[in-house]
């Protein structure tokens, strides 16, 4: 193990670290932490300029209620679960066949395919800006959430299908032959055989790109517009501009905005990492 | 939730409220009306939901659906939604702002509401909703631009409202040896610069010399254009605005004046909601117009009048030309400008301006004391490609003075483009 | 019966081809809409590049007029350049990712729980960071500016306000999230680093850099190069982060290619679709030299693999 385990060295080494270690996050955490102070405090304490102090009194109830209650975030929020959650359920269908195909076929234009889908991945999105806007607008679902998944999938059908062919790559292949040498058809191999064991690279998949697409912002901006359709990412800079100098108002709907990834990362930690680190490890 | 006011709900909210001269010759609608609207300060927001919430009650049949955006987003915004997903009615300014939208004919014409009586009462600015004669929207407000400062410091100082650039200097010197900066403002948006600039640039080569500058017919690269910048350059170089101003919007340049560091800010009359709720009342916040520069120069002055407009592709346009008229009527006007609401002016002519210190003394100055001829603003007057150009090179002015050769150059470069199209 | 003797032979022409096919038609729904709305727009862009359009009328064919203009446009020349910076600066996340997962990979009780909540910033959307960055460097009240002032200097303008320093702070607004992706990334890759090697190297009497540097770097090297991918592909989207933190001001010296492109493809004024194609198309040919380089390592191990 390096560095060398802790353990190893003397009492005053273990000690200090244990104690080192809740210092430097806090450090690290300090623009969150700021957040969730200003998101408890009283208008008044901005008012007086008095930023980083204890609250004067504690206000959170009122300021989260007044982001719950009292302005658009609830839509908003409702609007990006309908754009997150379908999106999530499209890339799994569609990467777990095309990497099935990729991982389990030899056929010439494997690789190319397979590279195609990478180079995609990769590309700046401003590129497609334009015609996907038009491409949108073209066949009326501009402005809508359907219009918005469509692309979501799409694009993110790149990234999936990278993961699940490396994740089926790694699974034995003998499976596959012995269900050949019985006879059944290849789609009940994938559907049978396949599948139930790519159930935790799905689980691992479906929580990055739920947290991706929460937290997409430009497609946002480019495919829809208003509180009917928007997601979180959008109407955050909206309620911020209706609130401006608000601070505690923001920060609480800063911090209602975040939860929901956050929520979600700590739920599924273990395959939230899995996820993140497939192919750094071989 | 505030951006769906469900008629039913409105019904009963609104009930009883007074019927007006449009609600009794008016036959009850129905069908949708969707509003996109940019009133997003927490005022005219009011302002926005309650006008929907009266028509609504007028055509409880009618279901409206009301979507505020951000001021400074909608501007970036509205080509893209009127070319992609119009609504019925949208918001927009009046003038040149509206020309590229004309031009590309994305604004329905709507000469028809302005048919007899109305366009005498709404005379004073059918000029500026009028191109090639058709009109192209309605006018709902607009406001007086000048100086609003903090009257019990000017007091304490023992100084008076200035009438020239001597006596505006001098003040200012005065509240700088007291550690007061002069002049709050917030130019992270840009516009606030462009204010500065109109009014040194009026009062420097008058009006006749911002329309042509704005309209193209005059170089950047100029004497007085140089004469401009250089009166500016003194305010600069003396220290007199705050700093940091480049971090902030408008809003947030506000508690400067608001806490007492800054003595004025030079401002639109929307601004006077947000300072009374920041506590300041007429004891302590009081008006002046700009003061003269050049001498015998007559005064032009900022009056940027705020308006509604149809899309071409909007779906529901006889209840948008309903909306419509019931913005422009006398009475809805005197409502929602008065000085619990907007705190503006009204268009119309029948509408009674409110009886506000500020929006007497704006209304008196607008009618008696420009005779220069009232301007739209420098961002509805120049080409708004023009404008973004010119207002980035107010700013980096404004924080390095020094660069004024090469951001005059770069705005030569820049017109011959823009005006060309 | 006649039907099962023409379904007969089918059903054989599939079971014989069956291997064949299969893959076509798995790899059709995906193929079909990553390539409509991926592929074939990268080459409507370059396509619209040449053009005139305003995204409604007539589009008029100006050649590379689009891209004469670039090289005059000092907004572009601005951005170019923030890029730049942009593309190197944020390579320092994955020396500060793995810094930090040196420091955390020990067997203490809670470790989980602190690794967890040092990638907390990476979970969090790039709007929120922002927004909680530009507090943090608000000139009047920012923590940051504070701390600076405690140490005597003094950024003018604040962070956000100097034209100078506005780049890098929003450098460093971004490398926070990208710094806990990194390490997330080394701290699974120190996971597998094999324990003999280390305790072989060990007895060399190899230690700290030394061994960190000849015995550990290069078995780290699979994290190091998807560290390395997401990190650039990373750089050269900032959008979020500009568009909510300075709108590429003051006076547009935080423009970014990307952020340029949108700028002037959806303006208020008249959408230069054909003008901010150009811009996406040289975005994307700095990206294409990245993408090359990936796919060729890439290559090279799938040749290692079979």
């Amino acid at each position: 193990m390096f560095p060398t385990p802790i353990k190893k060295r003397t009492r005053g080494w273990q000690i200090g670290y244990q104690a080192m270690i809740p210092v430097v996050l806090i450090m690290w955490l300090l623009p969150l932490l700021a957040v969730m102070l200003f998101s408890i405090k009283p208008e008044a304490d901005f008012v007086a300029g008095d930023y980083w102090s204890l609250p004067s009194s504690l206000e959170g109830f009122k300021n989260y209620g007044k982001v719950f209650f009292e302005s658009d975030m609830p839509r908003y929020m409702w609007n990006s679960i309908r754009i997150t959650v379908p999106t999530v359920i499209g890339c799994m269908i569609l990467s777990s066949l095309t990497g099935f195909a990729l991982g389990v076929y030899k056929f010439k234009a494997n690789l190319w395919i397979f590279f195609m889908f990478i180079a995609g991945n990769f590309v700046p999105f401003q590129i497609l800006m334009i015609p996907v806007r038009d491409l949108t607008l073209d066949i009326g679902l501009y402005n809508t959430v359907t219009g918005l998944v469509l692309f979501h999938v799409a694009f993110q059908t790149g990234f999936c299908t990278l993961f699940m062919r490396n994740f089926i790559r790694a699974l034995p292949f003998e499976l596959i032959e012995a269900a050949r040498v019985e006879g059944i058809a290849e789609w009940r191999i994938f559907w049978y055989v396949v599948l139930p064991l790519m159930k935790p690279a799905l689980a691992a998949m479906a929580v990055l790109i739920f947290t991706f697409i929460w937290n997409d912002y430009f497609w946002a901006v480019v495919l829809t517009q208003g509180s009917e359709t928007q997601p979180v990412t959008a109407g955050i800079t909206s309620f911020n501009a209706q609130y401006r100098a608000a601070y505690h108002l923001m920060s609480a709907g800063s911090i209602v905005a975040a939860l929901p990834p956050v929520a979600m990362f700590f739920l599924m930690q273990k395959h939230f990492i899995a996820g993140l680190t497939l192919g750094a490890v071989k | 939730m505030h951006s769906i006011i469900k008629t039913s709900f409105a019904a009963i909210v609104a009930a009883g409220i007074t019927a007006t001269a449009a609600h009794a010759d008016a036959h009850a609608l129905s069908g949708d009306l969707v509003i996109f609207s940019d009133m997003s300060n927490p005022a005219p927001r009011a302002v926005m939901e309650s006008m929907v919430e009266r028509f609504g009650a007028m055509h409880p049949d009618m279901n409206i659906e009301l979507t505020v955006i951000d001021r400074e987003a909608y501007k970036t915004q509205i080509r893209n939604f009127l070319t992609a997903d119009a609504p019925d009615v949208a918001n927009w300014y009046a003038a040149n702002r509206m020309l590229p939208y004309v031009n590309a004919g994305l604004f329905e014409d709507v000469s028809d509401i302005w048919e007899g009586q109305l366009s005498d009462e709404l005379a004073s600015t059918k000029g500026a909703l009028t191109i090639e004669g058709k009109q192209y929207g309605v006018p709902y407000t607009y406001y007086q631009w000048g100086v609003y400062y903090r009257k019990d410091l000017m007091e304490q100082y023992g100084l008076s409202e200035p009438t020239t650039w001597a006596e505006e200097k001098a003040n200012c010197q005065t509240y700088l040896d007291n550690g007061i900066k002069c002049y709050t403002i917030g130019t992270k948006f840009l516009w606030t610069a462009g204010g500065w600039f109109d009014y040194l640039n009026m009062r420097t080569n008058g009006y006749d010399y911002h329309a042509a500058l704005t309209g193209g017919t005059e170089n950047w690269d100029s004497e007085a254009t140089r004469a401009t910048f250089a009166n500016w350059r003194e305010l600069i170089d003396m220290g007199a605005f705050i700093d940091n101003h480049q971090t902030y919007s408008w809003q947030e340049a506000m508690p400067f004046m608001v806490n007492g560091e800054a003595a004025s800010y030079l401002m639109g009359n929307f601004s006077v909601a947000s300072f009374r709720e920041g506590g300041l009342d007429d004891s302590k916040l009081d008006f002046y117009q700009f003061p003269e520069i050049t001498a015998g120069i007559a005064k032009g002055e900022d009056a940027p009048t705020d308006t509604f407009h149809i899309p071409s592709g909007a779906t529901n346009k006889e209840n948008a030309r309903a909306f419509l008229k019931f913005v422009v009527s006398a009475d809805n006007q005197t409502l929602i400008n008065n000085g619990e609401n907007l705190g503006q002016l009204p268009v119309n002519s029948l509408s009674s301006v409110d009886d506000d210190k500020f929006l007497n003394e704006g209304f008196a100055m607008l009618s008696n004391d420009a005779p220069g001829g009232v301007a739209q603003f420098f961002d509805r007057d120049a080409p708004a490609e023009m404008a973004a150009v010119a207002m980035e090179g107010f700013q980096e002015f404004m924080l390095f003075p020094d660069n004024l050769d090469d951001i005059l150059a770069r705005l030569d470069e820049a017109a011959v483009d823009i005006y060309a199209e | 019966m006649p039907a099962s003797k023409y379904e007969q032979p089918k059903r054989s022409w599939y079971k014989r081809n069956e291997i064949a096919v299969t893959p076509i038609l798995f790899l059709l729904p995906g193929v079909f809409f990553f390539a409509v709305y991926v592929i074939y727009p990268v080459f409507q862009s370059f396509n619209i590049s040449l053009y005139k359009w305003d995204g409604l009328g007539e589009a008029e064919f100006i050649g590379l007029k689009n891209y004469q203009k670039l090289l005059e446009d000092r907004a572009f020349e601005t951005s170019l350049w923030n890029n730049l910076k942009w593309l190197v600066l944020y390579l320092l996340a994955i020396p500060m990712g793995l810094f930090i997962s040196l420091f955390l990979n020990q067997k203490v009780t809670g470790i989980r729980l602190y690794k967890s909540l040092f990638f907390f910033p990476f979970v969090i959307s790039q709007i929120v960071v922002g927004l909680v960055f530009s507090w943090f460097y608000d000139p009047t009240f920012g923590i940051f500016t504070k701390m600076l002032g405690l140490i005597g200097l003094e950024i003018k303008g604040g962070v956000l306000g100097n034209p100078t320093a506005v780049t890098y702070g929003i450098i460093a607004a971004g490398l926070w999230p990208q710094t806990a992706y990194c390490m997330i990334l080394y701290l699974t890759g120190l996971n597998s680093v094999d324990p003999e090697q280390v305790e072989a190297a060990r007895l060399d009497g190899a230690k700290g850099w030394k061994m960190l540097w000849y015995v550990i770097i290069p078995q780290l090297k699979p994290a190091t190069f998807i560290a390395f991918v997401v990190t650039i592909v990373g750089a050269l989207r900032s959008f979020d982060l500009i568009s909510i933190m300075t709108r590429g001001g003051p006076f547009g010296q935080s423009r970014v290619l990307s952020y340029y492109m949108f700028e002037k493809a959806l303006s208020e004024y008249g959408f230069r679709m054909g003008y901010g194609a150009a811009i996406a198309v040289v975005l994307f040919m700095i990206m294409l030299v990245f993408i090359a380089y990936f796919l060729w390592s890439m290559y090279q191990e799938e040749k290692g693999a079979h």
